[in-house]
């Protein structure tokens, strides 16, 4: 790890004031995903303002009968939470369905959103990879890869977002609220919090440099019914080749593009009569295959059927 | 940085470069060398402590992000001469072969039995419902620990036992 200073936030606006006054500043949550590339050397932030115990933990009941869930509740909290199991139960599924026990113990809500890639090449320092350094190139194009993304790729860069929880908040049509530099505090789309990889792989949210994610809003319980189904080569402990989340009409798609990816191709097809396969095939008509990834074609439209299915029960 | 953490009880106030991990910490600044480091990246769970009373990866974590907490690692579980039960239940039912991942298997179980008392889901449950004590839940609760040797249905076992709930 390269040397850093270290300072525990007091408040969110001071957290955010640190942020933007100290070159190479990043903030640290529960750290499982910075301090993982950060001994890598991928990341090396000069000062890390602590967040982990600012006090932004807290589930709440909105007025309209939706939920604001802080943006440090750690991501058990959140799935163990009562309102959570019995109104969002997708999210619930969709948080323990991703890494370990301890892991989510430690990991926030805000953290697990900005959370970076698995590619292997991102993580493999001896590779050219656009993500950790613009302009390089990217080894994942001639690499071997069968977690590459099949959506809205582009030819600097093919990796996937591989949180399970964006997945499930982007189909409760989540709002993500944060602080922003000259403290404001705005909230827009989780929809729109993630970008394509484009030209520029390296900006992966539409955040401003300094802004702080505050909470994540569930809207009120939406109609129909919720699944979230992960495909993966292990049972547990591994990360997703695909997955689904259902709620009602609306369907959204992980580890098929760099973010979160709101089908809504398929649940216009579905909403005017089409089979799930025939809605998937609508979805995926512009999917760029390689050999090792093809596979995610078939893999994605089962799993839709099949989670389709199951949220109707 | 100064930092205080009561690890096992005692209060160990230490003067830290703040690249020290928790896991480090332990090892090399208080020389409880019980918690082990298999891949330093979160994926072994060889590192596994409780932090007030919760199992996390101490590896990925800042010795400095604990500065107040209370950390129980193996040796504060039990001693030779006053095992945990859960100790006890590996010896029984001879958990481990090269023992590498037992002291981070050991206090992860302790956290699931925790887990499951506090009603936390799982994916192998229906999250809907009360968080149950079973085979399958235990497996996929103890994911986060890799064992190298395979000493998987032995660790289920023990695991049940201790929370007394053998076939
Ligand atoms: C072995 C392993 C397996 C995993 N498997 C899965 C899996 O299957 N599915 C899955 O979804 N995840 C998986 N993960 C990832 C895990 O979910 C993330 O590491 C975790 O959610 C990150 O949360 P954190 O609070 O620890 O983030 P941190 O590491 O603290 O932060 C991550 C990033 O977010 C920024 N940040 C944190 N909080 C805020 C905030 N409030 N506002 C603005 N910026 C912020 C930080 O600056 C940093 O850039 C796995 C991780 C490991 C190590
Ligand atoms: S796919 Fe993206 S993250 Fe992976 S090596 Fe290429 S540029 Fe880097
Ligand atoms: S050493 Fe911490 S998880 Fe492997
Ligand atoms: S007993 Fe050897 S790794 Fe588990």
């Amino acid at each position: 790890m390269k040397p850093f200073t270290y300072e525990r936030a007091s408040d969110a606006k001071a957290a955010v004031q640190a942020a933007v006054e100290t070159p190479g500043a990043r903030f640290i949550a529960g750290g499982t995903n910075l301090l993982d590339l950060m001994k890598l050397e991928i990341e090396q932030p000069q000062h890390l303002i602590d967040v982990g115990r600012l006090p932004m933990a807290t589930i709440e009941d909105t007025a309209d009968g939706g939920l604001r869930i802080g943006a440090m509740a750690s991501n058990t909290k959140v799935a163990a939470d009562a309102r959570v199991r019995s109104r969002y139960r997708v999210l619930s599924q969709a948080i323990v369905s991703g890494a370990s026990g301890q892991l989510r113990n430690k990991a926030s809500t805000g953290g697990n959103l900005l959370q970076r890639t698995r590619c292997p090449y991102f993580y493999d320092t001896s590779k050219p990879c656009n993500k950790r350094q613009p302009g390089a190139g990217c080894a994942a194009l001639e690499g071997h890869i069968r977690e590459s993304a099949i959506l809205g790729a582009s030819r600097a860069c093919i990796a996937v977002h591989p949180s399970d929880m964006a997945v499930a908040l982007v189909a409760l049509d989540a709002s993500v609220e944060t602080l922003t530099p000259s403290g404001e505090t705005r909230s827009f789309p989780l929809m729109e919090l993630h970008r394509l990889p484009g030209e520029t792989p390296h900006l992966e949210t539409h955040l401003i440099p300094g802004e702080l994610i505050t909470a994540v809003v569930l809207p009120p319980l939406p109609e129909g019914g919720q699944q979230y189904r992960k495909a993966r080569d292990r049972a547990s402990y591994a990360t997703a080749h695909a997955s689904v989340a259902v709620v009602g009409g609306r369907i959204a798609l992980g580890g098929l593009a760099h973010k979160p990816w709101r089908a809504a191709d398929a649940e216009a097809a579905l909403a005017s009569g089409a089979t799930a396969e025939e809605a998937m095939g609508v979805e995926l008509k512009d999917a760029t295959l390689r050999d090792e990834n093809a596979f995610k074609v078939p893999l994605a439209t089962r799993l839709v059927a099949a989670t389709l299915r199951e949220a109707a029960q | 940085m100064r930092t205080t953490i009561t690890v096992n009880g005692e209060a160990r106030s230490l003067d830290l470069d703040p690249r020290t991990t928790l896991l480090d910490f332990l090892r090399e600044k208080v020389a409880l060398t019980g918690t082990k480091k298999g891949c330093d990246h979160g994926q072994c769970g060889a590192c596994t402590v409780l932090v007030n009373g919760v199992r996390i990866n101490a590896c990925l974590s800042l010795a400095v992000m604990h500065d107040g907490d209370e950390v129980t690692t193996i040796e504060g579980l039990g001693a030779p001469e006053a095992l945990h039960p859960m100790q006890q239940a590996f010896l029984t039912h001879d958990a481990f072969q090269c023992g590498y991942c037992t002291p981070g298997q050991i206090c992860s179980a302790v956290g699931v039995l925790a887990e499951i008392k506090a009603d936390i889901p799982s994916h192998a449950g229906d999250v809907g419902a009360q968080a149950r004590l079973t085979a399958d839940e235990v497996r996929e609760r103890m994911s986060g620990n890799i064992c190298r040797c395979s000493a998987y249905p032995q660790i289920v076992d023990a695991i049940l036992d201790a929370a007394g709930n053998l076939p």
